[in-house]
């Protein structure tokens, strides 16, 4: 146990160490000369290129920048930006929380719906109530987040006047958003119940808890869905994934604030600083909850320890 | 194809009479290719996936001929027009009529979606062959690889290769296919590792075969059913993460249709004219439930064990 564990923190450290080289390296890849970024698309003087070379360090050779980069990023120091002039990490720690907030919310609702959706679909297997779940799953796969967003808004903002549009702050806020964020997951995750479900149910400790003559409702509870849910979990990490890129097309959707927006807002400006802290924050954020929910699956299914 | 070639290295007669054995599917996929055409065609989903994907793509492709209307002219007389016999689809904030900007914009929309999957599976395959097949250093260079691309979520790489290659259609459909690489190179590389150890892929390698046709005519087969999968359910996502970007606006730009942005456009106005962004909107979930339907009897039709996952 405790070996697989020291095994995946160390897996994830060159993975950690690539990332700071990559979101590095951003800068360094766009066409043109990096110094044009920092100009801002203004007109270049000699003398203030000169200026700006000297104060991003761009005249030093790569591996020396890279390495005050990495000083600085261990230093908690992620730059500034090149609108606002405030320190990148003032402006992602703002950011962090609403999309955070947001991303379990999303979760919550995936969970609530997905599952129970699910199970039905499994123990009702061929009926109608089992055709109707994955009718509503597949489409809950094939809509994109932007669109269902704007329906609800539509329905239940525009038409009925049951939630606001916008803002953020109070839980009538977040219920929109976290519907339209987690509606994907829960389709994603009834299908995956659905079938883990459909293969536990095979099993013949079911059949033998059935045999003794245990109540259907604990049969389902206890044996079947504590093995179905394994899965699940193991899927957590694309959830995941998914999670935050619907995040940050919801926040653009609903005009709430956060790492999306930030991003998007960066990206549109051309604000690399501002660039390179969102994708690194997100990526490590990324890494680390894939990390911990590989650590925490150790716990939950005991056969993964002796591999 | 090792047939007519001298042996190099001498093997037993029964070694020799299992590869001719493993070799017969091989001469036989046509029945195999027919056998699965014919279950894909028994699965109503599939069958309904194909036809509405065809109907899609044949409006976008002949657009010029069916759009009633040019997709970016103005017309000061439909300015938001709701939807009527004279413009199908309503108008949007410019009297453009959306119908034949809904068409044009599949002229957008569905070749991201396809040019992106082209590249990913290019790339991604013969990231995997390599990687599965030489093993070794090769291998951990190429996997290492892989597992720095996951690290990060598919938007998140592919915003920041827009914002480092800047916005184009090209660059757009570069940015969606480079991130879906990673999880194409997994799955490949799994199925050249088990290949790599079947038996008449070591009769092939030991009767001299080079390695280019060892991979090509025998480990390629295997690669193609859960790529082709793959790549059709990866469509479906990357003409959602294209549109997605063009929604950011962070993809293409108006005025040119493309059924993102014309989401975007109507955003402000679905209070009033919901017909600006439902119908892009409703193209999009269209398609991307047709390409689903279509691979998920792919899936049932390749693979028949998959079948209920």
């Amino acid at each position: 146990m405790t070996r697989y564990i020291l095994r995946r923190l160390v897996q994830a450290v060159p993975v950690l160490f690539g990332i700071t080289l990559f979101t590095f390296l951003m800068v360094h890849l766009t066409p043109g000369d990096p110094v044009l970024i920092f100009a801002e698309g203004k007109p270049l003087s000699e003398e203030r290129e000169a200026q700006i070379r000297e104060l991003y360090g761009l005249n030093r050779p790569l591996w020396i920048q890279y390495r005050d980069y990495m000083a600085d990023l261990l230093h908690g120091d992620l730059g500034q930006g090149l609108r606002d002039k405030r320190p990148v990490w003032d402006t992602i720690q703002e950011a962090i929380w609403p999309t955070l907030q947001l991303a379990a919310a999303g979760l919550t609702v995936a969970l609530t719906l997905g599952v129970p959706l699910g199970i039905f679909a499994a123990l009702f297997h061929n009926s109608w109530l089992d055709s109707a779940a994955m009718v509503v799953a597949l489409l809950g796969v094939s809509t994109p987040v932007f669109y269902l967003g704007l329906l609800l808004l539509f329905a239940f903002s525009f038409h009925f006047h049951l939630f606001p549009a916008t803002g953020t702050g109070g839980l009538e806020n977040l219920i929109l958003p976290a519907l339209t964020l987690g509606f994907a997951s829960a389709a994603f995750i009834a299908r995956l119940v659905r079938s883990s479900m459909l293969e536990v149910l095979r099993q013949d400790y079911v059949t033998t808890a059935r045999a003794k003559g245990v109540r259907e409702q604990l049969v389902v509870t206890r044996h079947a869905l504590k093995n179905a849910m394994i899965p699940v979990v193991t899927y957590f990490g694309i959830q995941l994934a998914g999670l935050l890129t619907g995040a940050v097309v919801t926040e653009q959707v609903f005009s709430r604030p956060g790492l999306g927006r930030v991003m998007v807002t960066a990206i549109g400006n051309r604000d690399f600083p501002l660039i390179q802290g969102a994708v690194l924050v997100t990526a490590v954020v990324y890494v680390l909850v894939s990390l911990a929910i590989d650590l925490s699956y150790a716990f939950i299914d005991p056969r993964i320890r002796y591999e | 194809m090792s047939d007519a070639r001298p042996l190099t290295v001498r093997i037993g007669v029964r070694s020799q009479r299992r590869a001719a054995a493993s070799l017969a599917p091989m001469a036989g996929s046509n029945g195999l290719v027919h056998d699965a055409l014919r279950r894909l065609w028994r699965n109503p989903g599939a069958v309904a996936g194909t036809i509405v994907l065809t109907a899609v793509i044949l409006l976008a492709v002949f657009a010029p001929v069916v759009a009633p209307y040019d997709p970016i002219e103005q017309n000061s007389t439909a300015i938001r027009a709701a939807p009527s016999a004279e413009h199908l689809f309503g108008a949007d904030n410019f009297g453009r009529d959306i119908f034949s900007r809904v068409l044009y914009g599949g002229r957008m929309s569905l070749p991201i979606g396809f040019v992106a999957i082209g590249i990913t599976a290019v790339v991604g395959v013969a990231l995997g062959l390599i990687a599965g097949y030489y093993g070794g250093r090769v291998d951990t260079v190429v996997m290492r690889w892989v597992d720095l691309m996951l690290a990060f979520p598919g938007i998140l790489l592919a915003m920041a290769l827009v914002a480092i290659l800047g916005t184009s259609l090209f660059n757009l459909m570069l940015a969606v296919g480079i991130a879906a690489i990673p999880e194409y190179t997994r799955v490949v590389r799994g199925t050249v590792l088990s290949a790599r150890e079947a038996e008449y892929v070591v009769a092939a390698r030991v009767s001299g075969a080079p390695d280019r046709s060892v991979v090509l005519r025998h480990i390629l087969p295997n690669v193609l059913p859960p790529v082709i999968v793959l790549a059709t359910l990866g469509i479906a996502t990357a003409i959602i993460l294209g549109s997605t970007l063009s929604f950011l606006g962070l993809g293409i730009k108006p005025p040119t249709p493309e059924w993102g942005n014309m989401l975007a456009d109507g955003r402000s106005m679905m209070r009033h004219q919901w017909w600006v962004s439902f119908f892009p909107g409703l193209a999009i979930m269209l398609t991307v439930l047709a390409i689903n339907l279509l691979g998920d009897g792919l899936r049932d039709a390749l693979d028949p064990r998959l079948r209920n996952r």
